[in-house]
């Protein structure tokens, strides 16, 4: 399975919560998908999904879902530490890790080579991390959804992209819609 | 009273209840300040960007945020400012210690200091310079004025308005 694969069988479970989708093809295929004011798209700033969910999810009680890739996790890796010891039982990171930079042409990261997520981030402190195949991610995070715990995925998924459109939502639209969904 | 006290009571006063730091020597006292308060939500960030972005998300979130960082930050923040904070319009006062000004021992720090106006500047920050004491009567206009327009805000405090190095 590809990432655009596992949004289209994880998006049942996507579509009542809160969520962070992370820049570039994961926020154009989850927009394509389907498209909710729950969605929080990230049109710039690579490596910043899962500092802004746990932040979504300091702030306030409703569960928040931070879809993020391997690379930009990389990009970001002092997140790790952070999100350990501010623990938000209400958040889930879902790292969709296919090994490669997907939104720039599937360029190889180095969590495709030597570099394990799931151990990088039980060495930051993250409690309840869990490695899985792209065909359980469905599973996975349901019972992360249920466990009412902070909870880390790592999605073992193939590399590999779908061709569409960019978003032309404008950012403050996204942003308004988004934060009114929190409120409701 | 002390002037990291009435730094926190402006926060507080003005509903800045989610504070994200990245330490430097002269804002130690404003941080311990930050993290004795009970209002306050603080989260230590490892790097600015990522507390930028805790920050954009506890403002989605219903909390008013703010920033604690050195102006070497700017340096480190301009994609994070221009593409998240500004481009979604978001409120974000930043304090800022203003390293590489007058009483400064370390060369180094002048290197960035002598970008840091003009960078604020070309990315359009409102940008307000604590020299003395008294500047800081002007923290919750400030804030208030943040909170209304939704941008970030940049506050430069430098080391005459701390009051040295302690030397
Ligand atoms: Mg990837």
């Amino acid at each position: 399975m590809i990432r655009s694969e596992v949004l289209r069988d994880i998006a049942p479970i996507l579509r009542d919560q809160l969520v962070i989708c992370n820049i570039g093809l994961p926020s154009q295929e989850l927009h394509m998908i389907d498209d909710q004011p729950t969605n929080f798209y990230m049109l710039g700033t690579m490596g910043l999904s899962s500092s802004i969910g746990l932040g979504v999810a300091l702030a306030q009680s409703k569960k928040v879902i931070s879809i993020d890739g391997d690379g930009s996790v990389l990009t970001n890796f002092g997140t790790l530490p952070t999100i350990a010891n501010n623990v938000a039982d209400n958040f889930i990171l879902l790292i969709i890790d296919n090994g490669s930079y997907g939104s720039t042409g599937d360029q190889p990261t180095y969590a495709g080579k030597k570099t394990s997520l799931t151990a990088v981030a039980k060495a930051c402190g993250c409690e309840n991390v869990v490695e899985c195949k792209a065909e359980d991610t469905g599973k996975v995070l349901q019972a992360a959804l249920d466990s009412n715990k902070m909870t880390i995925i790592v999605c073992k998924c193939e590399s590999g992209n779908i061709k569409l459109p960019v978003i032309t939502k404008d950012p403050v639209v996204i942003r308004d819609r988004f934060m009114t969904a929190v409120q409701s | 009273m002390s002037i990291n006290t009435k730094i926190v009571d402006d926060f507080v006063a003005n509903g800045v209840d989610f504070v994200t730091t990245v330490p430097c020597k002269q804002l130690a006292g404003v941080i311990d300040e930050i993290e004795a308060r009970e209002e306050i939500y603080h989260i230590p960030a490892n790097k600015e960007d990522e507390g930028m972005g805790l920050c954009a998300g506890a403002f989605m979130g219903g909390k008013r945020p703010a920033i604690i960082m050195q102006n070497t930050a700017i340096g480190v923040t301009v994609n994070t400012l221009v593409t998240l904070t500004q481009f979604y319009r978001m409120p974000l006062p930043m304090l800022i210690s203003y390293r590489g000004e007058l009483k400064e021992p370390v060369a180094c720090q002048v290197e960035m200091a002598v970008h840091t106006k003009a960078l604020l500047n070309q990315l359009l920050i409102p940008t307000y310079h604590f020299h003395h004491k008294s500047d800081a009567d002007e923290l919750d206009a400030i804030l208030k004025y943040t909170f209304m327009c939704n941008k970030p805000v940049a506050i430069l405090t430098d080391a005459t308005f701390w009051g040295g190095y302690g030397e």
